[in-house]
Order: structure tokens, then C-alpha cells, then sequence
């Protein structure tokens, strides 16, 4: 008996990321019908056009993008899929919109396991239906092994700016109150703790959330709110600084009103790192007229995210551009920008 | 949170501040020798509770300020080679050299790594046996024996593509050479508390007796920080010049044995500069001749590279307790934790970066 030569039929069964997966050939489909698609489909995405042909509701329109490179890309409390989506759902909702449609880029690395981008898609799956968005257009690139690190996504999304809203960095009033949604630094921290080469251990998880759903009633309890922002990079502190410089007025903070998780204080104690320095993922924080501040922290309580809800200072006339923070033992100090990169690759 | 909290409550913090009010019946000037207890004293805004009779001077404890400008000039030069994974402390990284930083070296191509231990930098040896790994071993006695345990292990096991730049110096000398110079302020020390609970205390009573000073060790929390004030103001009150420990969960007077016995077998005292200082004699450790194989600047042959202080920054003079911070010309001007003159600015314990961090435009607060 002779066995006859022939031509080996292509491996299309993987349990990585090949360069063909991203080349538009046979293996991109495989892909796109074994991972994106069971989880991700849609009547937009169904169609496979290039681009998805959308009707906005009438009103101003928020857009937004943020790339995604955090790593690890599985950290306590999330992966960087859900990371991807919550962050540009936060991004727009902090801008007084209603978040409705996304979009997807991915750069894979060869040789990334296909079961952890199945499972990263699937967080984006729940995330966005959490959220109440639609994801309705992306794109996958490969590159070769070593030319970017396991996986690297962009979303931008778009939403529908509500009516009589007006959110803005610049419209801080003296006397208005600063409100914090919830405890610093958890996504940081979690980030940090579960890096290579910091051998300790702990149970921080991330904060990574969509905040929509709160803003929302927030906003529909007050309109009339001041400024929004989500605290992520530089933490609370770089948001506190943008705000006060943006609106050229002063922020008084307390210290013993800002709420730490003490694993969180721990690891930051251990580190040597101000918690308001630290990336969050979850949190909010909210410039309303003083006479409104215990109606939103009444609504915001009374949502999962908002629990933990405090007025943590006030916006003052002095020191323009400045945040300023009372101590427990009375004195003042500055609370400033953080210096450089605390940690890269946070979010 | 335990072991922290006790040290910062407000109250104890009042009471022992009433105390300093009471019992201070001139003005009296005080260094606190640690550039970690200068930022918890800014940090906290002790100097601003304090009464004006009681003046905190900044002392040299901050090891990334005084590491010779040469010596981060030849790690600039190490760092860029190729097949060289230069591995440092944190705050090494944006500390300054003549025209660039480990940063702008990382920026360029060079394989530049923080580490939290030297023997992390160890273990990167042992993982890239085909790389020469160098690390940047700064820091006073405290450092010291981690870093002399890294090279201690480097040479039981063999391990040859390690190697380490050494800009080790120690708080005594210090202390003496502020002590005899002729601009000298200080009255009392708060001594360095992790500096001690390596070495001891036993080392500073001859200081004391020698230059009439009282000397307290003392921790870095506010509460430690205000009893280690009070404490120096007694016994300057009382004229005693004694060393009394505040810094007991910590420190005792002999230190600790095995750390110091470990520095000793690696590093024998030596003269060494310090920048914006200058030479101090026997203030500094480096390898013994047994271990000079793991000597970076010799095995990358960069020992003839030299370097001159920008006249701008006045570091050495904030170094020694004779120039506040926000006295110095330049701060917040010229020199900026961005573009930075001198180390002072950007060390997270250098007392420039205190004061610009915390508390710059001080009259506005």
C-alpha cells in the first residue's frame, strides 16, 4: 500500500492568536464566527458591513474614545474587556449623556490564548448590556509576538446629551459642595497588588463599573449639577486639580472625610503612595450647589455605587487653582497633581 | 489600621503640641535628620502647629540627594549599554545628571528597571544569565544591608553578570561635619528611626557628648515625630546633651547585630562626596577588595567620568539645615519637580519636593 502525497489541509483549529487571524482571510473568519460573533452579535454587527448606519435621537451628541492597555489584562475585580467598555461608558455619562453606541478596536498578539480573548469579549458582552449599550462596529489587527503586549483595545462611544443638562469643568461656584461617590484607590491598588515583582498579597479587588445607571437618576433628581468627573488616572486628586484649575476657583478637601478601604490604605502605606493619587474605575465625583448636595447624596446612596456617598470638601474663593487639604490635626497642606506615572499601564 | 493609627490620632498630636508650648521658654532650632520625617513634617503641617519659638531645619537624610552627581553620571553611562539591564530604586530614576535622567536612558532603548530589593535585582541575574545586570545601591544605613546581602549572595553563588554601583553613606559624619561647620544653626537632632534600628544608638552619644547636643531618636508619624520634638526640647531646656530613644518598638541601642555584621563583611568605611556637600571623611561604605568584582563602575570602566554642580542649586546648603527650601532663589522658578536643578526637588524625600508638593505658595494657605 502507498500512501499518496498530499497537500496538508490548513490548521484551522488554534488555541492562539495566529497572523492570520488578523489578515481578513479564512482564519479572520473563524474568528469573528467563533469569538466575536456568539457573544457580541447584534442587528448592526450581524450585518458585517464596514460600518454601522446608526439614528441618534435628537439633542446634542457626545463621542468620546480611550484605548485600553491595562495589564495584567485579568486583574482582581475585572478584566481589561469590561475595563473597555465601563471606562467609555463613564466617559460619556459624566458629560451628561446617555450612553447608546460603542465601538471596538482590537490589537491581538500573536500567540495570546484565544480562550482568554473568548472570555475577555464575554465580560464586554455583559458589560455593555449592564451599561444598556450596543457595541455595533469593530476591527482585530494581529501583531507579531513582542510587538505589543497580549492584548490592546479601543472603544469610542457615542451618546445622546440629556435636555437642560450642562456639565462642565469650568462651572464651579464658590460655596458649591464636592462630593465623592465612594472609596479611593481600589482600581489602582488592585492593579499594583497583583503585579509581578511586588510579592504581597491581598484582597483588593477593582471598583470597575459603568456608572450610567446612577448618574442618571442623579441628574434626574438634580439637573442642575455643576461638574461631573470620573477620577480614573492621577486619581482624585488630578481630577480635584483639573476642576479647580479649569474653573480658576479654590477646593478645600477634608481629610478625615475621604474614604479609604484599609487594605487599600495599607498597600498604599506600604508603597508609600497618597490614595488620592491612585487610579479608580467606579467612582464619581460631583460639584452641586451646596443647597442640592444632600438630595444627590441621598439619591446616589441609594444606588449600589453610590453607597459610601460623601461630601469630602467645598469650592472657595482663595488660592485660585488650588486644592487645599484640611488635616486631621488641623493644619493645611497642598494636594497636588501627581508627579510623572505613579504605575503605567493602569487602565 | 494598626501600628498607624495610634501614631496619628489628633489628640495625642494636641496634647503633645500643648506640651511643646509650654515647656518652650526660647527659640530653639531642631534637625530632624530623615528626609522621610521631613515629608511626614510637611506632609502633616507640623512645622505650621509648632510654635514660633521652635524652628525644624532639614537635615541630609535623604540618600538619592546626596548620591554624588559622577556617580549618576556614570549610571547614565552603564544604564544606555547594550546587553545591560540597569535595575534602581524608584526615585533613582528621576534624579537628575548632567543633561538626562534613568528616564530619558529607558526613553532611548536602555533596559532601565525599578526594584523594590536588591535581591529582585538578583533574581533578574539569575533569570538573564546573557545580560549584565547592574544595580544602583544608594541609601544610608538602612539600605545598606539589603544591599551588601545581594552581593554577599552574588558571590557565594557564582553569580558574575551582577554587579552594583555603590553610593552608600551614614548618618554620624554627617552629623559631625554640620556640627563644625561655622554656619552651623542646629541645637538639637531628631535622629534618623530606621537608620537606628539598624545601627543602634549607642553611635550617637559620643556625638552628643562631643558637640553638647541633645539627640532623639525617634519614628516618622506625626505623634513620634511631635514627642521626639518634645523630648529634645527638655533636655535642650534642661542643657542635657543625651541621647534619649522615642523610637522603642523600633530601635534599641545596640541596633541590630546581623545587619550590621552583614554591612561588614561586604563594605569598609571610606571618605565620600556628597552632592551639594562635598567630601565628608569616613562618611561612606564600598566594596571591600574580596568583593570589588561586583564593583560596576570598574567593571564598566566609567571611574575617570566627572561632573560639575549646576551653581544654580543651592541643595547643599538645604542639605545642611542652612537654607530653607523656599529660601533658595530658584525654587519654584527656575527649579520645579519638571525641571528639576537638583535632587532635592525630585526625591520623594528630598525637602524641596516637600515644600514645593505640600506646601508651595505657603502664604496662600
Amino acid at each position: 500500500m502507498t500512501i499518496a502525497p498530499a497537500c496538508p489541509l490548513p490548521l484551522m483549529q488554534h488555541e492562539t492568536v495566529q497572523m492570520a487571524h488578523g489578515a481578513g482571510g479564512r482564519l479572520s473568519q473563524t474568528l469573528m464566527q467563533r469569538v466575536f460573533m456568539p457573544h457580541l452579535h447584534n442587528s448592526f454587527l450581524d450585518l458585517l458591513d464596514d460600518q454601522a448606519k446608526l439614528e441618534l435621537p435628537a439633542g446634542r451628541t457626545a463621542f468620546t474614545t480611550d484605548t485600553y492597555v491595562v495589564s495584567p489584562v485579568f486583574f482582581p475585580g475585572g478584566n481589561i474587556g469590561e475595563l473597555a467598555v465601563n471606562g467609555t461608558v463613564n466617559d460619556l455619562a459624566v458629560g451628561g449623556a446617555i450612553p447608546l453606541y460603542l465601538s471596538t478596536g482590537f490589537v491581538l498578539e500573536e500567540g495570546f490564548s484565544l480562550v482568554a480573548l473568548e472570555t475577555i469579549v464575554m465580560s464586554m458582552a455583559s458589560a455593555a448590556q449592564n451599561a444598556g449599550v450596543i457595541i455595533v462596529t469593530g476591527d482585530t489587527k494581529v501583531v507579531g509576538k513582542g510587538q505589543c503586549d497580549s492584548i490592546f483595545i479601543n472603544t469610542s462611544g457615542i451618546g445622546t446629551i440629556r435636555e437642560g443638562v450642562n456639565l462642565s469643568c469650568c462651572n464651579l461656584k464658590k460655596g458649591d459642595c464636592i462630593i465623592l461617590s465612594g472609596t479611593v484607590g481600589d482600581h489602582g491598588m488592585a492593579i499594583m497588588t497583583s503585579r509581578e515583582g511586588l510579592s504581597f498579597q491581598s484582597h483588593i479587588t477593582s471598583d470597575c463599573a459603568a456608572l450610567n445607571g446612577m448618574i442618571g437618576k442623579v441628574l434626574d433628581a438634580v439637573p442642575m449639577i455643576h461638574a461631573m468627573r470620573d477620577p480614573t488616572r492621577g486619581g482624585v486628586a488630578a481630577t480635584l486639580n483639573e476642576l479647580a484649575h479649569s474653573s480658576s476657583v479654590g477646593i478645600e478637601i477634608n481629610e478625615t472625610s475621604i474614604p479609604v478601604k484599609p487594605d487599600v490604605r495599607g498597600a498604599c502605606e506600604l508603597l508609600g503612595i497618597d490614595p488620592l493619587h491612585v487610579a479608580n474605575e467606579g467612582k464619581l465625583v460631583l460639584v452641586v450647589p451646596a443647597d442640592c448636595s444632600e438630595t444627590v447624596l441621598n439619591v446616589m446612596r441609594a444606588h449600589e455605587h453610590g453607597r459610601d456617598a460623601v461630601i469630602i470638601g467645598s469650592v472657595v474663593n482663595d488660592h485660585p487653582g488650588m486644592v487645599v487639604m484640611r488635616t486631621v490635626f488641623g493644619s493645611r497642606r497642598i494636594v497636588d497633581l501627581p508627579l510623572g506615572e505613579q504605575l503605567p499601564r493602569i487602565c | 489600621m494598626k501600628y498607624i493609627d495610634e501614631y496619628r490620632d489628633p489628640l495625642l498630636a494636641r496634647n503633645l503640641l500643648e506640651e511643646i508650648k509650654r515647656k518652650a521658654t526660647r527659640h530653639w532650632t531642631i534637625m530632624e535628620i530623615c528626609g522621610g520625617q521631613t515629608h511626614s513634617i510637611i506632609r502633616n503641617g507640623i512645622d505650621q502647629l509648632l510654635p514660633d519659638s521652635i524652628e525644624l531645619v532639614h537635615g541630609p537624610g535623604c540618600p538619592v540627594c546626596v548620591t554624588p552627581l559622577e556617580s549618576i553620571e556614570r549610571a547614565l553611562l552603564i544604564a544606555a549599554k547594550k546587553d545591560v539591564i540597569f535595575t534602581s530604586f524608584g526615585d533613582m530614576l528621576r534624579v537628575p545628571g548632567c543633561s538626562k535622567d534613568l528616564f530619558m536612558v529607558r526613553s532611548e532603548g536602555g533596559d532601565v528597571r525599578i526594584v523594590f530589593s536588591p535581591l529582585d535585582a538578583l533574581q533578574i541575574a539569575r533569570d538573564n544569565p546573557l545580560k549584565e545586570i547592574v544595580f544602583f545601591a544608594v541609601g544610608f544605613e538602612t539600605t545598606a544591608p539589603a544591599n551588601a546581602m545581594a552581593v554577599y549572595q552574588a558571590a557565594r553563588e557564582g553569580i558574575e553578570n551582577f554587579s552594583v554601583i555603590v553610593s552608600q553613606v551614614m548618618v554620624p559624619p554627617a552629623m559631625c561635619a554640620i556640627l563644625s561647620s561655622p554656619d552651623n544653626r542646629v541645637q538639637g537632632f531628631l535622629a534618623a528611626g530606621h537608620v537606628c534600628a539598624i545601627m543602634g544608638y549607642e553611635e550617637y552619644e559620643p556625638v552628643a557628648r562631643e558637640f553638647n547636643v541633645p539627640i532623639v531618636p525617634t519614628g516618622f508619624e506625626p505623634v513620634d515625630l511631635l514627642a521626639g520634638i518634645l523630648k529634645t526640647l527638655e533636655l535642650l531646656e534642661e542643657g542635657r546633651s543625651e541621647v534619649v530613644n522615642l523610637y522603642r518598638r523600633v530601635v534599641s541601642r545596640e541596633g541590630n547585630r546581623f545587619a550590621q555584621e552583614t554591612i561588614r563583611k561586604v563594605f569598609e568605611v571610606r571618605d565620600r562626596q556628597w552632592r551639594g556637600i562635598g567630601l565628608i571623611p569616613g562618611s561612606g561604605l564600598g566594596l571591600r577588595p574580596d568583593f570589588s568584582r561586583f564593583d560596576a563602575e570598574k567593571k564598566f570602566n566609567v571611574t575617570h567620568i566627572c561632573a560639575s554642580e549646576s551653581p544654580q542649586c543651592k541643595s547643599g546648603s538645604v542639605l545642611q539645615g542652612i537654607l530653607k527650601p523656599d529660601a533658595c532663589p530658584a525654587f519654584a522658578r527656575e527649579c520645579t519637580p519638571e525641571h528639576p536643578l537638583g535632587a532635592t526637588m525630585v526625591s520623594s524625600e528630598g525637602a524641596c519636593a516637600a515644600y514645593y508638593n505640600y506646601h508651595r505658595n505657603a502664604y496662600s494657605l
